[in-house]
């Protein structure tokens, strides 16, 4: 019973995870791009929110409605004005500036909110859980956190695949030239790509600091997590991206369960040995 | 006008007058670097060895980015395995402290093989990203090895700093020798491999895979060895940081801004795929360093965002812009063609 507990734990992670992922593996499929500082943007959203509530004295959860707009009009106003001109056919411009923007990132947030530990309160909601058995008993938070992975997984699939401007996406991905002939103007997709995941990231971060602990150092941490998801589930893969997600959050459960000091090596050991077996992920979909 | 030329009266060079008059600056400047022990204070002393060492770890990371196309943002994987070796052979082994240095990049190079088949199926940035999982995964493992003091790291023994030499001043010219000796010797390796056939694979690999291949460049094997050679001397590097500093934790060893943000800065900024750029590179740190030493982090933000600034107005940086304006060459590795005789 003690493993069904540590893996039920571990899904519920998982869907934290498939919230970082989800962003990264957006920017990624659009724009080719691989956002070093997604991490520390999602630190960026906890910090944003911990400014709200402290501020405006609003619940955590109530942050959303002013953060999620915020780090969307960021994220356009980044990639409009800032990375679209690091795209190309050379990966350093790219991985470069976002790198830079990772290191500029923390230090700001370091002078700015000190090295202290913060977290986000959500009264009575921090310690509600359903008792499903008497070994067994699911935190809400944690389930809130879960329920809004899966969500957020579902409506950008939705976007995806079922809308106009999903199909301009899907264009401009496939062949940017092509796209543009037909009437796309790429750098406003690319920048409202960035805003979705940017409002993804939003989401993440609050999440995040209702959960754990956060201070500017933990954002590296949450891109590699994020960025191990993504390739576990197999790059183009929405929901094999959240599949990576939960067996990362199982992994690095089981982990602790066996050693507190292993939690995260687990991870990222599961994560290599399906890199060395399965490089392409468990479920990939597109070539590259 | 004769419009047809022989080949005969052509030849390919690569010294130039300015890369002849450099070589006897820097002949110059390595005679003055060796007297430095002898008049000047601590103080400087130390910072010439800091200077040394970041230099090495810059022609490192050039010589993976820039040459290679191999960027890593993992290489603190590497200062901390080596810094790691120092102290397990000292410790456990009694291997005296400067041998040690460098037969611990000996084992850090034979660490990078595995490391290297595991990241090289990454492409790109992925590949970049991969390696920072590695060297967490590193950090992670040092810290549960509690003979090595675990998260809280250990102190060099005093029996064993001593065994470095006998007086402080002594051990500190011993390290200042050997820190000068890694700089010199990592520049000369960079310089002599792009000289040799090696050289003209790498370029053709950075410039195009794809072409490369067909022309029968081994990409894999090429590839593997500069990541191995890299990772080795970044090991004796990072040996050599931490027998200096005589104190090792899983969290200075294997610290991200400090050996690879600070270091990918320092290319950058001083220019990419040159030799000359990680030099200019590392100098320009240390001015903004010492400049802004009394506000804390803040050099660090001013560094991340002059090497933004650069990436995307000068990519060629500070160096790729001096040479291309005046054609400086101070370390030539390019082939020119020249007329032997310029009037005809």
């Amino acid at each position: 019973m003690d493993w069904v507990n540590t893996i039920v734990q571990g899904v519920l992670l998982g869907g934290l995870y498939a919230m970082f992922a989800t962003g990264l593996s957006l920017m990624f499929g659009i724009m080719r791009l691989v956002n070093i500082a997604h991490g520390d943007f999602i630190v960026l959203a906890s910090y944003l929110a911990l400014v709200v509530v402290t501020s405006l004295g609003l619940s955590p959860l109530i942050s959303l409605v002013i953060v999620v707009p915020l780090m969307f009009v960021i994220g356009y106003v980044l990639q409009r004005y800032l990375l679209n001109k690091t795209l190309g056919d050379d990966i350093l411009p790219p991985l470069l500036v976002t790198f830079g923007m990772s290191i500029i990132l923390q230090n700001v947030l370091l002078e700015v909110f000190s090295a202290d530990s913060q977290k986000l309160s959500a009264g009575a909601l921090d310690i509600a859980s359903i008792t499903v058995s008497d070994q067994l008993s699911v935190g809400v938070m944690p389930l809130i956190v879960f329920i809004s992975g899966v969500a957020i997984v579902g409506g950008l699939q939705f976007l995806f695949y079922k809308t106009e401007l999903g199909r301009a996406f899907r264009a401009t991905s496939d062949d940017q030239d092509t796209a543009r002939l037909m009437g796309v103007n790429n750098s406003h997709i690319f920048a409202l790509a960035m805003a979705i995941a940017m409002a993804v990231v939003a989401i993440a971060g609050v999440f995040l600091a209702m959960r754990t602990n956060f201070d500017p150092t933990v954002g590296p941490a949450r891109l590699l997590y994020g960025f191990e998801a993504v390739i576990i589930g197999g790059l183009g893969s929405l929901w094999g991206t959240l599949a990576g997600g939960i067996i990362l959050g199982v992994a690095q459960a089981v982990g602790a369960q066996i050693d507190p000091g292993w939690q995260i090596m687990t991870g990222h050991i599961v994560f290599l040995v399906i890199l060395i077996f399965r490089p392409r992920g468990l479920f990939p979909r597109s070539v590259d | 006008m004769n419009t047809q030329m022989k080949t005969e009266q052509f030849s390919v060079v690569r010294n130039t007058t300015t890369s002849r008059g450099a070589a006897v600056v820097t002949a110059m400047i390595l005679i003055a670097l060796i007297s430095v022990p002898f008049w000047a204070g601590r103080a400087d002393l130390r910072m010439i060895i800091e200077f040394a060492y970041y230099l090495s770890l810059a022609q490192m990371w050039n010589l993976l980015a820039g040459y290679a196309g191999l960027v890593s943002i993992g290489q603190q994987a590497f200062v901390g395995l080596g810094g790691y070796m120092l102290f397990v052979l000292a410790i456990y082994f009694n291997v005296p402290p400067i041998m040690a240095v460098f037969l611990s990049g000996l084992i850090v190079a034979l660490f990078a093989i595995p490391t290297a088949l595991t990241v090289f199926r990454l492409r790109g940035a992925y590949f970049a990203i991969g390696t920072w999982v590695v060297a967490e995964v590193y950090r992670l493992g040092f810290a549960q090895v509690t003979t090595l003091g675990g998260g809280s790291g250990q102190s060099l023994p005093a029996s064993i700093v001593r065994e470095i030499g006998s007086g402080r001043s002594e051990r500190e010219m011993i390290i200042y020798f050997t820190a000068l000796f890694i700089a010199v010797a990592s520049i000369g390796l960079v310089y002599w491999l792009l000289r040799s056939k090696h050289g003209l694979s790498l370029t053709a690999i950075r410039d195009s895979e794809a072409a490369s291949d067909s022309l029968g460049v081994d990409i894999f094997k090429t590839k593997l060895a500069v990541y191995v050679i890299s990772a080795g001397i970044t090991g004796v590097v990072g040996a050599l940081i931490f027998l200096q500093k005589l104190r090792i934790s899983p969290d200075a060893a294997f610290n991200l801004q400090d050996w690879t943000a600070a270091v990918i800065f320092i290319v950058v900024i001083g220019g990419i795929g040159t030799i000359e750029g990680p030099i200019i590179g590392t100098l320009i740190y240390f001015i903004l360093r010492g400049v802004l030493a009394d506000y804390g982090s803040v050099y660090m933000i001013v560094l991340g965002v002059v090497a933004v600034v650069m990436m995307l107005k000068a990519p060629q940086g500070v160096w790729g812009f001096l040479s291309k304006k005046y054609d400086l060459h101070l370390f030539p590795v390019h082939r020119r063609l020249k007329a032997k005789d310029e009037l005809e």
